[in-house]
């Protein structure tokens, strides 16, 4: 199993798991849930794991990105 | 059943009048449609926690009503509470998206779609879509949709006219189809569709409202079933015709690298420091209060009312002594104060405007880990620079009481405000960069300390960050000029009393001698531990009334020179962590519990005779 905060930077990615669901929710309003496909643009060291969706950008913070389950996807696909 | 739930009754809202709604995410620019609207000024800030004020105005017989930026109908924090209860009971929404973020922004327009309600959308930021290469098929999307959409680029004022239009068209657009069965299967219960929707998403306080028992478990269904929708809607209306790697996406990416970020960081709070700290505090401020105000002003004032009243009378003392109303007053209030707060204001409004702050908040998030805070603390930190009591208010925004409790221990004590930090840069300017670190450090060492410490002996565990980072722009002068003045006034409205307060309290305890003999009191612990003049007791005590006032009490004392470099860093030190001022006491009260406030105001207090007393016994 991987989690977020295993994800290298530039590299696309599939959410898996988002355990909390308070967390959940609130992130499927920013774009982020379980099946989406989301390019890891950035990512700071020891802090937290910046995922991007077309313009769009989100922060997360490294413990919750350890909670994260993801999966690599496959490149080609529109991030 | 009638509306009697409805929140919004409160407003005095004129009967037969429509209720038209502006809706949007955060950074939208709805401001603009409002006051475009409207006619009339509202004062907007683009974070949480500075935009629960809800600004209402007339449009012909409507009212026009503005809610805080919010990602979707629901109750996760105050500002949605909100904006929630103001939508719900709409008649008609203006729907502000922003073109170039429509996955996050449609998200929110289909759910007002799907409670039913009348919609128009402004697609703003048109000018945005061109430059980052993007393509809208705005017939397509208003088809997909069902209702009217209307691109507009709100800061050149195009298409705000089409909207205004438009807001008589607005009519409910194409639900989904699942989610307007479900509605159909709970309406009985409540009185609107709208409540209905909500009530199937888990809305506490529709549940409530309605003495609803049972959830109906629906939330995350809705939710995915909208965000699939949402998407495949983006996916079909929206297409990349370039690169679209503008500059300022660029410009965005740098920020975050820490190689690139921090330096950046470092580089604003140095524009920073030069505006507010030198250019603001030495310059303006040597003109304003020491020419204009300590000269001009004071030699009027002197010359009129001064020779009218006897200088050793105690009206005369009130009035034109040396913390008397025609004196002390307006001298500090305009000649220093003002300066102070309108620059750190203009820098804030940048800083906001900007989108910089969730940026910073993310770059200094792992910092703020060991303080069991997470990025976000950053905004009440940076704020608490220019006003500890707003900074309280916004620590609102943090995710539980644990982080809130921890940073407003931390803005109580280790912060100081703009308007004393002014003067303590006056104090420590003239003694060289060794004790301007010294200070510097003395107070980070104990934030830092007071903020791991509070981490490891607090129950429970902090929120994670998890926040939308916007695009930088380019703020508009307009908008940033008038949020400056906005907050300006507004600060003075406020801190004006105080101050007045606060001069009577000091007149009337100076003339009584109570001051004498408090600070004779406790002189032995002042002369003693911290090794300073007894008089710097007396500064301590005005510190209570307003920091500033502390903070001007040793100036005086300095400019007298009764006072070594050593003693002053230890005497700045012990009235920058003293408890803050009156001000700000009140504002803790309000937002924390009684047993929080009083923990906060004590050993605030401790720990700024301790520290000072300590840091005295090495250095002085």
């Amino acid at each position: 199993m991987m989690t977020l905060d295993q994800a290298e930077k530039g590299q696309r990615i599939e959410i898996v798991k988002i355990p909390d669901e308070k967390i959940r929710v609130q992130a499927i309003r920013l774009g982020i849930f379980e099946g989406s496909k989301l390019l890891c643009s950035e990512k700071l060291p020891g802090g937290p794991v910046i995922l991007q969706n077309r313009m769009q950008e989100i922060a997360i913070g490294r413990n919750l990105a350890r909670s994260i389950e993801v999966k690599p996807a496959e490149r080609g696909e529109k991030i | 059943m009638s509306m009697n739930h409805n929140p919004v009754e409160g407003m005095h809202i004129p009967e037969g009048a429509k209720k038209i709604v502006l809706a949007g995410n955060p950074n939208v620019g709805k401001s603009v449609f409002f006051n475009y609207l409207t006619g009339m000024y509202v004062d907007v800030s683009n974070f949480p926690g500075t935009t629960v004020d809800i600004s209402t105005g007339k449009l012909g017989e409507d009212v026009v009503m503005d809610t805080p930026g919010v990602y979707g109908v629901s109750s996760f924090n105050d500002e949605e509470s909100v904006a929630r209860d103001i939508i719900l009971y709409a008649d008609v929404i203006v729907n502000v998206v922003d073109a170039v973020h429509m996955e996050r922004d449609l998200f929110l327009t289909q759910q007002i779609i799907d409670m039913g309600k009348p919609v128009v959308v402004a697609l703003n930021m048109m000018d945005d879509v061109v430059r980052n290469g993007l393509e809208i098929d705005v017939k397509k999307l208003s088809e997909e949709l069902g209702v009217e959409i209307i691109p507009t680029t709100a800061t050149r004022g195009e298409g705000l006219l089409e909207v205004k239009e438009a807001i008589s068209r607005a009519k409910p657009g194409n639900r989904i189809a699942e989610v307007k069965e479900l509605i159909d299967s709970v309406i009985g219960q409540v009185d609107t569709e709208s409540e209905a929707l909500l009530l199937l998403e888990e809305d506490e306080n529709i549940i409530e409202r309605h003495n609803i028992l049972e959830s109906k478990q629906k939330r995350e269904h809705i939710y995915k079933l909208r965000r699939t929708r949402v998407d495949g809607i983006v996916e079909r209306c929206v297409s990349q015709k370039n690169s679209g790697a503008t500059l300022r996406s660029k410009i965005g990416k740098l920020t975050l690298n820490p190689l690139t970020g921090i330096p950046i960081l470092i580089g604003a709070l140095y524009i920073m420091y030069l505006v507010i700290g030198v250019f603001v505090a030495q310059t303006v401020v040597g003109i304003t209060e020491e020419v204009i105000m300590g000269g001009y002003y004071n030699d009027f004032i002197m010359n009129t009312l001064g020779t009218l009243l006897s200088q050793e009378s105690f009206i005369g003392k009130v009035m034109v002594g040396e913390f008397g109303l025609f004196t002390m007053v307006p001298i500090y209030i305009l000649g220093l104060l003002l300066p102070l707060v309108v620059g750190f204001y203009f820098i804030l409004s940048v800083l906001e405007d900007s989108g910089y702050l969730p940026r910073i908040a993310a770059l200094v998030d792992r910092v703020l880990m060991f303080f069991g805070l997470n990025g976000r603390a950053i905004i009440p930190i940076i704020l608490g620079f220019g006003c500890v009591t707003v900074a309280v208010i916004t620590t609102r925004l943090l995710g539980s009481k644990r982080e809130r409790f921890i940073a407003t221990m931390l803005l109580g004590l280790a912060i100081p405000c703009s308007a004393q930090l002014g003067v303590i840069m006056g104090i420590i300017a003239p003694l060289g960069l060794g004790y301007l670190m010294l200070y510097t450090g003395v107070i980070f060492l104990v934030f830092a300390v007071t903020g791991t410490v509070l981490n490891k002996i607090l129950p429970g565990k902090s929120t994670d960050l998890l926040i939308d980072l916007p695009p930088l722009r380019i703020p508009r002068v307009g908008n940033v000029l008038k949020k400056t003045y906005n907050k300006s006034v507004m600060f003075l409205k406020e801190a004006t009393p105080l101050f007045i307060i606060g001069a009577l309290l000091i007149t009337v305890m100076q003339y009584t001698g109570a001051l004498e003999s408090i600070s004779d009191g406790i002189a032995p612990f002042t002369t003693g531990f911290l090794k300073l003049p007894a008089e710097t007791s007396q500064a301590f005590i005005m510190g209570i009334v307003r920091r500033d006032f502390g903070a001007a009490g040793l100036n005086d004392l300095v400019s007298r020179g009764l006072m070594s470099s050593s003693q002053i860093i230890v005497a700045l030190v012990a009235i920058t962590l003293f408890v803050p001022c009156i001000a700000s006491i009140m504002v803790i009260f309000k937002e924390r519990s009684i047993k929080e406030s009083i923990m906060i105001w004590l050993s605030s207090f401790v720990l700024a005779f301790l520290v000072a007393g300590v840091l005295a016994q090495i250095i002085v």
